[in-house]
């Protein structure tokens, strides 16, 4: 992934009413603009506004069944964001136990010494 | 009206449609970023297709047929569990180059009413596709099973 495109995923995140829209779509998936503003307190324009800043970060995928355009929720980028955290996480958690680990043995061998 | 499908999933990837094709119907390279799964099909309209561990047990995961095949552009298969034929659902994989990425897109959907398969599929298939993602920009896929 992209500095670019995880600084759009990032900035899409950092707005409640977009966040709102995603948790709307997290709990009945592949809604119409219409279907979406019943649920939301905006106007049609905002609705319409965040989901282009929303596909535009690749978090809502658009499918077209007939002339009815469907609002899906995309997770893919959020999973590779947390991959990516997650696993420098998990390098840095090893890498502080195992300094702990010769802290400690140092210290016990400086002891036996002393 | 058409019933909606129930999970769509997009990602970008830098790479071509082509290599992208392979890369779903390959085993050699599904196994490297599908959680040591192989894909094996010759991916003609009727065929069966199968997703086999990639290990000595060689058991079949997921069992189906190839309904269209367009490549480098559009695969459809339908998809089921072996031990629960009549759970069938189908995925569609719709590639699109754009500019100097390839956008793939997966649907699945026409699951049963009573289907188990897409509360299966919802936490694997970003897994999948970010993993897909890294092994075709990185040549290394990621550790699809890690929670």
């Amino acid at each position: 992934m992209s500095l670019r495109e995880m600084d759009a995923v990032f900035k899409a995140l950092a707005d409640e009413s977009r966040r709102k829209l995603l948790d709307v779509l997290h709990k009945n998936n592949g809604q119409t603009l219409g279907e979406l503003c019943e649920h939301l307190d905006m106007t049609r324009q905002a609705v319409t506004k965040h989901l282009l800043l929303l596909e535009a970060a690749n978090l809502v995928t658009v499918v077209w069944q007939g002339r009815e355009k469907l609002h899906y929720l995309n997770p893919v980028p959020i999973h590779e964001i947390s991959e990516r955290w997650i696993s420098k996480y998990e390098r840095r958690r090893l890498q502080a136990l195992s300094d702990l680990k010769k802290d400690l043995e140092n210290n016990t061998n400086k002891k036996t010494k002393s | 009206m058409k019933k909606r499908p129930n999970l769509v999933y997009t990602t970008f990837i830098r790479t071509t449609p082509k290599k992208l094709w392979a890369a779903i119907t390959k085993p050699e390279f599904t196994r490297q970023y599908w959680a040591g799964i192989d894909n094996v099909s010759d991916w003609k309209r009727g065929s069966k297709w199968e997703h086999i561990g990639g290990d000595k047990e060689r058991e079949v995961w997921i069992t189906g047929k190839v309904l269209e095949s367009t490549p480098p552009k559009r695969l459809v298969l339908t998809w089921a569990d072996p031990d629960e034929p009549g759970d069938v659902s189908r995925v569609t994989f719709e590639i699109e180059a754009i500019k100097d990425q390839v956008c793939l897109t997966v649907t699945h959907g026409n699951f049963k009413a009573d289907s188990k398969m897409a509360g299966k599929v919802s936490w694997g298939w970003p897994r999948v596709l970010s993993s897909m993602k890294s092994f075709l920009e990185t040549g290394k896929g990621l550790n699809v099973f890690a929670r």
